[in-house]
């Protein structure tokens, strides 16, 4: 994992479903194809409906320049992000995006196993409702080790929680390295 | 040793512990995983990846294999992802393959399961869908995971998992003629949230759960991710053997497991399910919960019964109760969950008449098994959403653009509410037209 991670902030509410992340009619892509993992990039976040998407004012296009890649790093989302399905396109489509993180009150639990497991972002869990204190185009930085949060466009500062019992598979990059690591599975 | 509740149970089986505790990390051996045409293809892609072009996956015998999405679409990339698993059945030489277009294909995995003997007792099911809870209805421990974890188990049998803490709910009295699973459920769901189960496990319990057949406790254990649920589970009693035993034609031995007397649940709820009315989650939430006398009157343009949750044998039953000798307002769709239920509407019957006349009598669409409709899925999938009209069904989930257009507004509700509302085009209470 990355000691920092920075850019600009995409808020989203709470619950957000997999089907608002990636719409199922694009789940006949298949992720393990390189042309067509590009694909999940183009259509993330397309079902959110518009008045959620770039909190708090809503109707904030997820792409702008790239039709593949987002111009935000990071997503800010509420209460249980990644509810619903278990496609693993989902977090793949953040990934596909450039995102490289997302912080939330708490996840879905599959969506937070893929994420993880899967090595394509960082899941960050929060205490603090910053979905309703980070604007949408915010400028943030993450210290990955001590989990501080700075905002750099208001200079406020938050503490995330600490990633605890998974950070060992996070820092692997993913199950199979991890397995690896613990000699679960021949390195 | 302390007294374990039966997932904790099941799980310290497969780790090979004497006990386990919520929240202890643990590695189990997988009894069957499963996947399908969405996930299978990242599932093997995964596999390949990982274990090398000419691996072998762990065990043939479990792997089950059982395209259900995206079938009867003219859509390339889904045909494709068909062709993948086919291609993939073929190298591996696996065994249980439901493919599309042969006397073999089934329709919906997590009925298929079950009805071609690979749900039994206290059994460890992965599948790549999070309806797989579904199974817990057999006494297993059934949850869903992604390609990654898929494809981990592909190789190896085996999966890291947290043992999650259970939560208790206990159904007490005989199910009223106008309410079903589908209400339970969606009454819980209701009241704990869509994440009020997240992380943990829902045993569901007491006679009221044990004069359920094996179908509706199929349909309670299938929504528990709908409120964010790990697995939920029911203990095995003599239908749930008759069931099983009549199914497994593998002949696998299996081992009863219930929770021990003083096991500790995180939360407990009763409810009188004599003193419960028809349910119904409006949109965009199954936990957006009102009764259908709240929400009688709601206009709709279209009534879909199917799926998982909704597309079995006694679903269909119920409905076809209603709609006997009466004519439907809206368009109004009836998706059978397996080729199995499907040929149950032809051979079932209601007064004489069999469930397929009643249904094409009153107006009814029939479609093919298959996930159909309820998820949207390609924009000529059988009685998808196309514009933003409402729709009530016997589903499980009503996210935005979940059944297509993502301005539809979904209601979910009981096949008996769902049938009586499309009588009249508008929501409807069971009460006012069983017959
Ligand atoms: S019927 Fe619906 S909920 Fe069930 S497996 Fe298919 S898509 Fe999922």
């Amino acid at each position: 994992m990355q000691t920092t991670i920075s850019g600009k902030a995409y808020v989203l509410g709470d619950n957000v479903d997999t089907d608002q992340i990636i719409p199922a009619q694009y789940l006949t892509f298949n992720p393990s194809v390189a042309e067509e993992y590009k694909m999940f990039g183009k259509y993330a976040l397309s079902s959110v409906p518009p008045a959620q998407s770039g909190l708090p004012k809503g109707h904030v296009p997820f792409h702008t320049k790239d039709e593949f890649v987002s111009d935000y790093t990071i997503i800010i989302g509420g209460k249980n992000f990644g509810c619903g399905s278990s496609r693993e396109h989902a977090p793949i489509a953040l990934d596909a995006a450039g995102i490289q993180c997302v912080i939330a009150e708490f996840y879905a639990r599959i969506f937070f196993r893929n994420s993880v497991n899967g090595g394509y972002i960082v899941p960050f869990e929060t205490g603090d409702r910053l979905c309703e204190q980070i604007c949408t185009g915010d400028e943030l930085t993450i210290d990955t080790a001590s989990g501080k949060l700075q905002n750099l466009t208001t200079g406020e500062t938050w503490q995330l929680k600490p990633l605890g019992e998974v950070a060992p598979i996070i820092d692997a990059g993913g199950i199979f390295s991890y397995a690896k690591k613990v000699g679960m599975l021949k390195a | 040793m302390s007294a374990m509740t039966m997932t904790e149970k099941i799980l310290a089986r497969h780790a090979n512990k004497a006990e386990v505790s919520p929240g202890d990390n643990i590695w189990v051996d997988t009894d069957i995983l499963m996947t399908h045409d969405v996930c299978g293809p990242g599932t093997i892609g995964v596999f390949k990846h990982h274990f090398g072009k000419d691996a072998k996956v762990w065990d043939r015998e479990k792997v089950v294999i059982i395209p259900d999405h995206y079938i009867f679409t003219t859509d390339k990339l889904a045909n494709r992802n068909v062709d993948v698993l086919r291609q993939f059945v073929k190298e591996q030489n696996l065994p249980h393959f439901y493919d599309v277009g042969t006397p073999d294909y089934k329709g919906v995995c997590h009925i298929a399961l079950p009805e071609e003997g690979h749900t039994r007792p206290g059994e460890i099911l992965f599948g790549t869908d999070s309806h797989t809870c579904t199974a817990g209805a057999f006494g297993e421990f059934a949850t869903g995971i992604g390609n990654t974890d898929a494809g981990f188990i592909m190789g190896t049998g085996k999966l890291w998992l947290k043992v999650p803490p259970t939560m208790r709910f206990v159904f007490h009295g005989e199910l009223p003629p106008y309410l079903m699973a589908k209400d339970l459920i969606l009454a819980v769901i209701g009241d704990i949230g869509c994440d009020g189960a997240t992380y943990k496990a829902m045993e569901f319990d007491g006679d009221g759960v044990f004069a359920l057949n094996i179908e509706e406790r199929m349909t309670l254990c299938n929504m528990v991710i709908e409120a964010g649920g790990k697995n939920g589970v029911i203990a095995p009693d003599k239908l749930t053997l008759d069931y099983v035993n009549s199914r497994n034609k593998h002949k696998k031995s299996f081992e009863v497991v219930t929770t021990d007397p003083g096991a500790k649940f995180c939360f407990e709820k009763v409810y009188d399910v004599r003193k419960l009315e028809p349910v119904i989650a409006k949109p965009h939430s199954p936990d957006n919960k009102a009764t259908v006398s709240e929400v009688k009157g709601t206009k709709l343009d279209r009534a879909y019964i199917g799926s998982c949750t909704g597309g079995k044998l006694t679903d269909f039953r119920a409905a076809a109760r209603i709609l006997n000798g009466r004519s439907v307002k809206i368009d109004t769709f009836v998706v059978p969950a397996t080729s199995e239920i499907a040929a149950g509407l032809k051979t079932e019957s209601i007064a004489g008449k069999t469930l397929e006349q009643i249904f094409l009598n009153a107006g009814a669409k029939i479609g093919e098994p298959s996930c159909a409709a309820c998820l949207g899925g390609p924009s000529d999938t059988f009685g998808r959403l196309n514009t933003p009209i409402s729709c009530i069904s016997t589903t499980n989930r009503n996210f935005p653009g979940r059944m297509g257009h993502k301005e539809a507004k979904v209601y979910l509700a009981s096949p008996l509410t769902v049938a009586a509302s499309a009588l009249t085009g508008m929501i409807a209470d069971p009460r006012d037209c069983m017959q």
